[in-house]
This record gives C-alpha cells, sequence and structure tokens, in this order.
C-alpha cells in the first residue's frame, strides 16, 4: 500500500464504469413500445457525432428512443447519482451511517412544498418542483438557524437535532393539508412515493447543474470528511475548521438532493442503501466511497427503473417502492455484515 | 525548535474559570508535565495551548502569538494526542498517521509523495512497520497509542502536548510510551507539554512540573521542589509519603491519616 488506502482504486472505478455503463444500456433498450434492442442500440451509435448508421428504425421509433427512453434513462441515473452522493457525504459529515439526505428535513420541506402546490395548481403544474425545491432548502435552512440559536457548542448533533424538530413540524404541516384535501391525496401520494417521469429533457436539463456543480464540491471535500472522522475537536487541532466543512458539504449536499426531488419526488433508501454497500465493498476512505457512490446509485437507479416499468408491465410500479422493496432487505443485510466490519 | 510562553492565561466555560491567570515558559526542547487533581484544569490548559478553546491572555508559541496564528498555521506547530482519541476501526495504520500531514496541505489538497514518505518515517520511528497496512480496531492498546503519536509525529509539529497518554495503559506500556516521547523529544528536538496524574511517571520524565489546582498555578520547579507531601495531600487529598527514587521523588500512597500525619517530612 503505497499512497494508503483510503483512495480511491482504479480497478473499483472501472468496474463501476461497467456497471453503469451496462445499466444504461438494459434501462435504452428495454420499454413497452416492443421495439428491437439492436436496433435501438444502433440508433443510439447513430446519435454519437462522427458516426453515421442506419439503425432500420422509422421515425418515429428513433423519437421513443431520443426523447422518451434516453431522457429517462439519463435522469434515472443523475437523480441515482445525486441521492447516492449525497446519502455518502451526510454520513461522513455526521459520522452517522443512518444518515441519508433527507436527514435534515429536505423530505419534509419538499413534502410540504410538493403538496400545496398540488392542492393549489393541481399535479401537472409546473409549481410542483419549484415548490418542491424551495420547501427542501428553507426546511434546511431553518434546521440550521434553528441549530445556531440553540446556542452552547455547535456540533454535528445540535444540527442533526434540529433537524428532527424541522422535520417533524413540517410533516405534520404536510399531513395536514392533505388531509384537508382529500381529493387530491392520490396526486400527492404518488408525489411522494417517487417517480421517473419524464417531458423529453426538461428535467435532465433542471437536474444537471446542480448535480454536477454539488458533485465537484463534495469530491473535492472527500479528504477533509476522511478527517472529520476523527471527530470535531481533533480535526481541529489539525487544523481543519468542522463546521465550515459540515456547513459547505451540506449545502452542496441539500441543494442536488432538492434538485432531484423537485423532478423525481422522495425516492428513498437509495441515499443509505448504495454509500454502505461501497463502503462495505471497498473501505471507509470518503475519497473511494463518494465517487463510486455516484456511480454506483447511478447504475442501481437506472435498473431500478427497468424493473418499475416491467414489473407489472404495461402499467409502472412506483420506482419508490421497488427501491424500498429491494432497499430493506438488503440493509439488513448490510447490518449483520457490520457488526464485524464497523461501518464508519 | 520553539518554546511556550502562557502570561495570564485564562479559560472560562459558560463564564466559571476553568483555568485562571496562568503564567509560566517553557523552553525549546523541555519536558513540562502538568499535574494536579482531577478538574484542576489539565486538559483545558492544554486545549488552550493547542488553540482548540478560547483563551484570554497571551499564548505565544516560538514567540508567536496563538492568536495571530490560523488554525492551520497552530497545527503546523503544535500536535495533540488527546486524551481519549478518536480511532475509526477500519482505517489502517498508514492511512491514520497520513491524515497527520493535513495541516501542511492544501485546503483540496490530496497528500503527495513526501506526505506518504514522512508518514512512513514515523511509522518507523514508532516500530509500526509490521501493523502498518492493519486497521486501528486489530490493534493492541500500546499499539493504538503508538499509532496516535506516529499522526501527531508526523504532522512535524516543534510543540507536542500530550494529555494523559498513559492513563489506559499497564505499566510496560506506560513506560514504552514515555521513553518514546522522551526520544521523540531528544531526537526531533520537540517541546513537550504533558498532562499526567501519575506523579511518580510525571517526576522520572519530566524536567519541571507544574501543579495546578482549581485552574490556578500554585507551584512550578524540578520534581522536587513541588512534589512534597503537605502540597499532594493539600491538593490531591491524598496521604503520601515521598521517598527519594533512583530517577526523582518517588510517591507512594499510604493507607490512613496517622501514618500519613507522620509522613509529612519531605523525602523521609
Amino acid at each position: 500500500m503505497k499512497g494508503g488506502l483510503l483512495r480511491l482504486r482504479p480497478t473499483h472505478l472501472m468496474v463501476g464504469l461497467a456497471a453503469l455503463a451496462g445499466a444504461l444500456l438494459l434501462g435504452v433498450m428495454v420499454g413497452p413500445a416492443g421495439l428491437s434492442p439492436g436496433a435501438v442500440l444502433l440508433e443510439i451509435v447513430d446519435a454519437l457525432p462522427v458516426l453515421e448508421v442506419d439503425s432500420g428504425l422509422g421515425d418515429r421509433a428513433a423519437v421513443i428512443v431520443s426523447e422518451i427512453r434516453l431522457p429517462r434513462v439519463v435522469l434515472g441515473a443523475l437523480v441515482g447519482g445525486t441521492l447516492s452522493m449525497a446519502g455518502a457525504a451526510y454520513q461522513g459529515v455526521f459520522r452517522n451511517p443512518l444518515a441519508d439526505p433527507y436527514l435534515l428535513g429536505v423530505a419534509a420541506g419538499a413534502g410540504l412544498g410538493a403538496t400545496l402546490a398540488i392542492v393549489g395548481a393541481g399535479s401537472g403544474s409546473s409549481l410542483v418542483p419549484v415548490a418542491a425545491f424551495g420547501g427542501a432548502v428553507l426546511a434546511v435552512a431553518a434546521a440550521y438557524g434553528l441549530g445556531a440559536a440553540a446556542g452552547g457548542r455547535r456540533t454535528g448533533v445540535t444540527l442533526l437535532l434540529a433537524g428532527v424538530a424541522v422535520a417533524a413540524v413540517l410533516t405534520a404541516a404536510q399531513t395536514f393539508v392533505q388531509q384537508q384535501n382529500a381529493d387530491s391525496i392520490r396526486e400527492v401520494y404518488s408525489w411522494i412515493l417517487g417517480r421517473l417521469g419524464t417531458t423529453g429533457w426538461d428535467e435532465v436539463r433542471m437536474l444537471a447543474p446542480y448535480a454536477v456543480v454539488s458533485g465537484a464540491v463534495i469530491l473535492l471535500h472527500a479528504r477533509l470528511l476522511d478527517v472529520l472522522a476523527l471527530g470535531e475537536e481533533e480535526a481541529g487541532a489539525l487544523g481543519v475548521d468542522p463546521a465550515r466543512v459540515r456547513a459547505t458539504v451540506v449545502l452542496a449536499a441539500t441543494l442536488a438532493t432538492a434538485a432531484a426531488v423537485s423532478v423525481s419526488g422522495l425516492i428513498g433508501f437509495v441515499g443509505i442503501v448504495v454509500p454502505h454497500t461501497v463502503r462495505l465493498m471497498t473501505g471507509p476512505g470518503y475519497r473511494s466511497i463518494i465517487p463510486l457512490s455516484m456511480v454506483g446509485g447511478a447504475a442501481f437507479l437506472v435498473i431500478a427503473d427497468v424493473a418499475a416499468r416491467t414489473v407489472a408491465s404495461p402499467a409502472e410500479v412506483p420506482i419508490g417502492v421497488v427501491t424500498a422493496f429491494v432497499g430493506g432487505p438488503f440493509f439488513v443485510a448490510v447490518l449483520r455484515s457490520s457488526r464485524r466490519v464497523v461501518a464508519l | 525548535m520553539s518554546g511556550v510562553r502562557l502570561s495570564s492565561v485564562t479559560v472560562s466555560y459558560n463564564g466559571a474559570p476553568a483555568v485562571e491567570d496562568v503564567s509560566i515558559d517553557v523552553a525549546a526542547g523541555e519536558w513540562l508535565a502538568v499535574v494536579g487533581p482531577n478538574g484542576a484544569g489539565k486538559s483545558t490548559l492544554l486545549r488552550a495551548v493547542g488553540g482548540t478553546v478560547a483563551a484570554a491572555g497571551v499564548i505565544e508559541i516560538g514567540g508567536v502569538a496563538l492568536a495571530d496564528m490560523s488554525r492551520r498555521a497552530i497545527a503546523r506547530s503544535v500536535a495533540v494526542v488527546p486524551q481519549q482519541p478518536v480511532l475509526p476501526d477500519a482505517v489502517p495504520v498508514l492511512d491514520y498517521v497520513l491524515l497527520g500531514r493535513t495541516p501542511h496541505l492544501g485546503y483540496l489538497a490530496s497528500e503527495g509523495p513526501g506526505d506518504v514518505e514522512a508518514a512512513q518515517r514515523s511509522i518507523s520511528r514508532l516500530d509500526l512497520e509490521d501493523v502498518a497496512s492493519r486497521p486501528l480496531g486489530r490493534l493492541s492498546g500500546g499499539e493504538r497509542q503508538r499509532a496516535v503519536l506516529a499522526r501527531a509525529v508526523a504532522q512535524d509539529a516543534g510543540v507536542l502536548l500530550l494529555d494523559e497518554p498513559t492513563t489506559a495503559l499497564d505499566i510496560g506500556h506506560q513506560q514504552q510510551v514515555m521513553e518514546l516521547v522522551d526520544g521523540l523529544r531528544k531526537t526531533g528536538g520537540m517541546t513537550v507539554l504533558s498532562a499526567l496524574h501519575d506523579l511518580t511517571l510525571a517526576a522520572q520524565f519530566a524536567d519541571r512540573l507544574a501543579l495546578l489546582d482549581g485552574g490556578s498555578l500554585v507551584a512550578a520547579g524540578s520534581p522536587t521542589a513541588v512534589l512534597t507531601p503537605a502540597a499532594v495531600s493539600r491538593f490531591s487529598g491524598a496521604h503520601v509519603q515521598i521517598l527519594d527514587g533512583p530517577d526523582g521523588p518517588v510517591v507512594i500512597p499510604v493507607r490512613g491519616s496517622a501514618k500519613a500525619d507522620g509522613a509529612g517530612d519531605p523525602q523521609a
């Protein structure tokens, strides 16, 4: 071990990227329109610059590939990668294996925002993602404000507990609004379960900037998350300001999560299952956990979406149901094995 | 090499002073042991020197006031071995020691080959080569304490702060750790400040002792000057006899007040 084991190893990255490429191909080739997988493949090759091949697909089929299947697969990868990366970052910042990206009230805030928008303007309204994004960001800001107002030493634990309080209040408000408007309960419920619906490339365009910028910020802070694993006092004695690292990473993770939630609803378990799997397979270093969680989360959600589209075809199972159904038992397995391999 | 100077240092927690008006100089390369009963402010004083708690008064490291140094600059000058270090079980020794290079790296930079070399030097100085790739959770108590020291040494700081470095160790490992620190001080030219509640061990290894009580410095000087039965019984409430050992005074607890009163004579 020349440079230490906490760093990303190229073989791990290659395996992750290969899995992601496989998942993306599978996602594009499977769908209800009954297109031949080989022709879809050729169509994608044709869409690449320089290369010219005739896929044999008609115009309508070509549009299905480029405007329906591709955006959905790319959105799934972006959402999955974003939620897993944010989950891994939260686990590092709070030194808590149960942390997920919804920890500080993102889910409750987005839920309240989306519910208000659905009740006020209908589920198809373009206000829904905006309200969900705003609610998520405001909830985390409130948690931060409360954590600071609680006084004393501002530690990760204070912030975490403030997040619990904010989430409780917002969830209560969301439940109240939903209960007062029983006619829209179906739409609200379906939003909360999460889904990867696309209208062309709009959702991808909305999420991509947040995912890329936040991803870069969190990747750059990965080594500092390893330092934070020594606790706040020791990190401070090594010249690192734990509160500053925490604020930066939480801000980046929150913006990315809020953007993901605004386009896909509350897809659960990705942010907790994927980082733990990566941790168990590759070790405790965040320079390895963060990038591999991005790649692994992207692959996981694309495959979960294939399952969601095909299990009850032509109907769709909500993707949040698929991830939780796989995630629940998986999480038990992670907990069992973490008795031997200590998680954080 | 850098000495440490404290002038009128006061640290308060929520208005209550934990360390009050402490002034003392520690020469470059000297070992000062801070002794005193539980709650006397030993750890707080070390935290103030390490810059992890705010202190009133002036603390200087190598002639530069702590207040004028950035967090990273302090970490390049002062290495801390806490009383109960956090050792993430799954992290291998080499990676843990590499974290000691943090103050030498840019905010978002990564370790270079020079840092890996520094970590490896420090690992061999503390005789940890055989376990360098082993996770911290699979080390013995003595190895764990040496790993923490190795991380502090990799920090390349002139001042080493040790908060009760021997508490969790048996007598053999206590001696081993103290000898290692003494070696680091002599070959590496480090200035050492340690909080120690074992008075005999403190007297054997430190050049000078500083006795704290209720946050105030009540005595400072050579071990024989500070460790009198009267001082120990007054500040620790202990009944002791003090013998003249081969490496300085030896503090022996004795039972019952009658006996202890008879031992009120220094170096009986």
